[in-house]
């Protein structure tokens, strides 16, 4: 198995440059946002407001992670959530936040799917409930925004150190796996 | 009897256990996949999966970070005493190992922090007069358990309807249940005992079949089916969707057939304990036969 290493926050022509199928792990900074923090930052653009980060040119992780605060901020255990739940909200979010990656599992629908080709954003998935493997990954807490929400649905700033193996499952050309996938066990499915 | 401590105590390691160590059942399923898979998407999906699990157990953490709601079956002389036990046990191992804070009121959506709440955890008491306790914890998280279902199926349906509906959830569900997933079914009761009997299904171990002949050859060929399907580890495919199908029933009304799914994870977590009168306790992650 070839693992190219990336780096986020990275440009347009770098998310591009990944195609379905390959294998990755990322270094650099990410952001993690679930339900509450998509509501939130869609609340905050559609009033004309800023958000206390930068999601441009960023990895957005979907993961509500365990975290212990000793001295400072750890992350326990940050496996990336269900990224389907987010497809409502998404859409409007990768269009008008323009993040590069998003790193989740179980893959997204067609019209997140759109939202990606347009803006030139890629959809990583890493295997659901590795949830030690990637706080392994993530050895430092950059800060956290809306700690309101709780820890779960808080936006935690995070730096990765080689997380991955991460599958680039959805390019930014339109192809999915999960899609191609899903579509073949729904045509097997009617000869049982 | 059993002192209020001792049952907290309990908790606290059932849910230790439980959540830092996949059950001998599971972690075998999971090995025997990777033994089984050829393609190099669904043996990366896997190798991840068990390297997690061992790192998880050697250092005593949670193996996935979404630790779920702790669902508890309770059997023996059951009182409000033991409920009590059950829900400071619950906040201690939110605490100590640490859980994530999951419980939420459903309309603010405001966190306490503790996994308690209004009904919270869920609590399945069994009222049995015999000298031991038995507590049995089912984490179970979103993931899977977002994809539950319930169908009032019309009796002429019958099986043939029972087993179209399940490889329906199952396909529905797709990729999001973190396959590969184990499903318990209920069949009969009232709709709320269905979707009971589903759960209380996850309980058994992964290697035993239904005491009812047809039952259990229901739960063979529906492993058989849904692992043709060719969805995989976490939906990247490949020959391992589900890790077993358990079904458990009971009576129900002439003009009903309930039908109720539950799936759960890869990270299919569970553990069993049995608490004597004289204060000695047993655990177990599969249950004492």
């Amino acid at each position: 198995m070839k693992v190219r290493k990336i780096a986020s926050p990275l440009d347009e022509r770098q998310a591009r440059s990944l195609r379905a199928g390959d294998i990755v792990s990322l270094s650099g900074e990410l952001l993690t946002a679930r339900d509450e923090a998509h509501l939130r930052i869609l609340e905050l653009l559609r009033k004309g407001q800023e958000l206390p980060f930068q999601l441009e040119d960023m990895a957005v992780y979907h993961c509500g992670p365990i975290m212990r605060q000793d001295v400072g901020w750890k992350v326990v255990a940050a496996g990336p959530t269900t990224s389907a739940r987010l497809d409502r909200l998404a859409p409007e979010v990768i269009r008008k936040c323009r993040p590069r990656l998003i790193i989740g599992k179980g893959g997204m629908s067609s019209e997140t799917a759109e939202a990606m080709k347009e803006v030139g954003c890629a959809y990583l998935a890493f295997p659901g409930g590795a949830a030690v493997l990637a706080a392994e990954a993530l050895p430092e807490v950059l800060g956290v925004h809306w700690p309101d929400l709780g820890m779960p649905e808080a936006v935690w700033h995070l730096r990765a150190k080689d997380l991955g193996p991460l599958v680039v499952a959805m390019d930014s050309h339109g192809r999915s796996l999960f899609k191609e996938v899903e579509d073949a066990v729904k045509k097997r499915s009617v000869l049982l | 009897m059993y002192s209020s401590s001792l049952i907290e105590e309990t908790v606290v390691r059932l849910l230790r256990d439980a959540e830092c160590r996949l059950p001998p059942d599971v972690h075998a399923a999971l090995r025997h996949a990777l033994d089984i898979e050829t393609e190099e998407m669904p043996r990366s999906q896997l190798l991840v999966i068990l390297s997690n699990v061992d790192k998880a157990s050697e250092r005593s953490v949670p193996i996935c970070q979404d630790t779920g709601l702790p669902v508890f079956f309770v059997h023996g002389r059951c009182d409000e005493r033991i409920v009590e036990a059950i829900r400071k046990g619950v906040a201690r191992a939110t605490e100590e190992i640490p859980l994530r804070p999951n419980t939420v009121d459903p309309v603010s959506r405001e966190n306490l922090g503790s996994n308690l709440g209004a009904g919270m955890p869920p609590m399945h008491l069994d009222p049995v007069d015999q000298d031991h306790l038995d507590i049995a914890v089912l984490p179970k998280g979103a993931g899977s358990e977002n994809w539950s279902a319930l169908r009032m199926l019309n009796p002429s349906e019958g099986m043939e309807g029972v087993r179209r509906f399940i490889i329906e959830c199952v396909v529905k569900a797709g990729s999001r249940p973190c396959p590969p997933v184990i499903v318990g079914v209920g069949i009969g009761g009232t709709a709320d005992m269905a979707c009971v009997l589903a759960k209380k299904a996850l309980l058994r171990k992964l290697s035993s079949h239904s005491d009812d002949a047809i039952l259990a050859d229901l739960e063979s060929q529906l492993l058989l089916q849904i692992n043709s399907l060719g969805l995989g580890p976490m939906g990247l495919g490949g020959s391992t969707t589900c890790l077993g199908v358990l079904v458990e029933k009971s009576h129900c009304h002439t003009a009903s057939l309930p039908v109720a799914v539950s799936l759960n994870c890869w990270a299919a977590r569970k553990a069993f304990a049995r608490i004597y009168p004289d204060g000695r306790v047993r655990f177990s992650q599969e249950g004492f036969d």
